[in-house]
């Protein structure tokens, strides 16, 4: 990611802007009419490798296979549960689709209506048709700790490059936290502490598409990390 | 209303109209996108006198499910007058003119809207008119379609729309309270000004042909004008948050996250 021209400046498009590039090719967030390329969402224009997209300010979670996703358990039945991954379609958890062995009708002993999960998208089709998994490493039922939620779009951001931001804010915080592609955020940790994560999250994503936001975050956690430690003292 | 009806004269002698405006002059109109928390996307609307809200839900999981559709999503639209929108109070509820008006925007919509990237949910769009004063229908539409793009949703296009009309024997521009109500003829358009393409028409009273060219010319000249406006509105949304310096940020690289 580390090669080309999208640097200049972020520009935003609003569908129907028509995307100038000669032999650069329509890629996601854009469609083509009379052979021009053209936005077809509210979003940000990016170039990369020879590919013109745009990618969107909102918009609801989209499921793509493999994702890992932070869901809550909906509904049960005698051999699924259904699971809210906050997708436009309803999400079911089959039992063998678990890393536990469960009989027939058994499902609530497992997982009860309110319980939050780690899991990962298995299978959507054409008609959006989806499947979730929990068989898969460090996938499970989530204890305590608490819930955030974000636009979908905003997660790249809090992730940051190569996982940067989100590093940051564990390593100040002392959390644990798990990021969703759904734009669920899970967080467990010292009460205050999930404070200033859920603060530093929530200014991430008011300012996702601003320059020089790893650095305001940064001095932000800085200072209110050792105010806390100044205060104990 | 108390005005009697014979006694309006609706061009004065210098080619003005009674609010001052020229035949071919739009009440001004502003427009400002993400007004609403909670809703998905949203836009507030006033254009002269009107006031019109919308709101936009979704792609969200379609109820009643006999509704769904399962090659694409359905717009279903609610346009709602309320009931101190008007001088005589209205009666709260849809009524006939309400039913048709949402029927007519949600179609207008689903001709711009990529559907087919969202089978078997539904996109909901609420307009609701909170002052009212002739042209409401196509401030609904114009409203609504600035909010679908600001939740998110892949379109082709915005949609803005107008009103055009005779009275006096003249074809005017956006149409006010009276000149709606005493004058002869009203023609609502939507139309996109890249492909002219029109999304919504309807009329009610008489045209000649000539007449109706003209009346399209100044559509169009309008849409264009409304057009710009609309992308300003979206524009304006995210100006706060366009820097200008650099850091190593990327927008789309997805690293996989863990505890």
């Amino acid at each position: 990611m580390t090669n080309d021209v999208s640097r200049k400046e972020r520009e935003i498009v609003i569908p129907g802007d028509l995307l100038e590039g000669d032999k650069l090719r329509p890629g996601a967030g854009t469609y083509v009419s009379d052979g021009k390329i053209y936005a077809a969402f509210l979003g940000i224009k990016s170039v990369k490798s020879n590919y013109i997209n745009v990618i969107p300010m909102g918009g609801r979670y989209i499921p793509c296979v493999g994702d890992s996703v932070i869901g809550k358990v909906e509904d049960i039945g005698p051999s699924n549960w259904l699971i809210d991954i906050s997708a436009p379609h309803p999400a079911p958890l089959h039992v063998n689709e678990v890393p536990w062995r469960v009989e027939f009708g058994d499902t609530a002993r497992y997982m009860n209506i309110g319980d939050i999960i780690l899991a990962k998208v298995l299978m959507v089709d054409e008609t959006m048709r989806i499947q979730v998994t929990m068989k898969d490493q460090g996938l499970r039922k989530l204890q305590d700790g608490q819930v955030v939620e974000i636009s979908p779009t905003k997660v790249p951001r809090i992730i940051g490059k190569g996982g940067s931001m989100i590093q940051m804010i564990k390593g100040y915080t002392n959390c644990r936290i798990f990021v969703g592609q759904n734009g669920r955020i899970w967080l467990d940790g010292e009460v205050d502490n999930i404070m200033h994560a859920i603060k530093a999250i929530r200014m991430i994503e008011q300012d996702a598409h601003s320059y020089g936001l790893t650095e305001r975050v940064k001095e932000y956690l800085e200072s209110v990390t050792q105010q806390d430690n100044v205060e104990s003292e | 209303m108390s005005e009697i009806v014979d006694d309006i004269k609706f061009i004065d002698e210098e080619g003005k109209r009674i609010d001052g405006r020229r035949v071919d002059e739009m009440r001004p109109l502003k427009i400002e996108a993400g007004v609403l928390k909670r809703a998905d996307g949203s836009a507030y609307l006033e254009w002269g006198d009107n006031k019109v809200m919308a709101a936009v839900y979704g792609p969200r999981e379609c109820h009643p499910r006999h509704m769904q559709n399962p090659s694409r999503a359905i717009i279903q639209c609610r346009y709602n007058m309320m009931s101190f929108s008007v001088s005589d109070r209205k009666r709260p509820g849809p009524d006939r003119r309400s039913i048709e008006i949402s029927k007519i925007i949600s179609e207008a919509l689903e001709n711009v809207v990529f559907t087919e990237n969202f089978p078997r949910t539904s996109i909901d769009v609420y307009i609701e008119v909170l002052q009212a004063n002739a042209g409401t229908r196509v401030a609904g539409l114009t409203a609504a379609s600035v909010a679908l793009a600001d939740a998110g949703i892949p379109m082709r296009d915005l949609v803005p729309a107008v009103a055009v009309g005779k009275a006096d024997g003249h074809i005017i521009l956006d149409l006010n309270g009276k000149e709606d109500n005493f004058g002869s003829a009203d023609l609502p358009i939507a139309m996109i000004p890249r492909t002219g393409e029109v999304l919504l028409m309807q009329m009610d009273g008489h045209m000649t042909m000539e007449e109706l060219d003209l009346a399209l010319s100044y559509a169009k000249k309008a849409c264009q004008e409304i057009y710009d406006i609309q992308r300003d509105a979206l524009h304006r949304r995210y100006a706060s948050q366009a820097g200008t310096e650099d850091d190593n940020d990327d927008d789309d690289d997805l690293p996989d996250e863990e505890a």
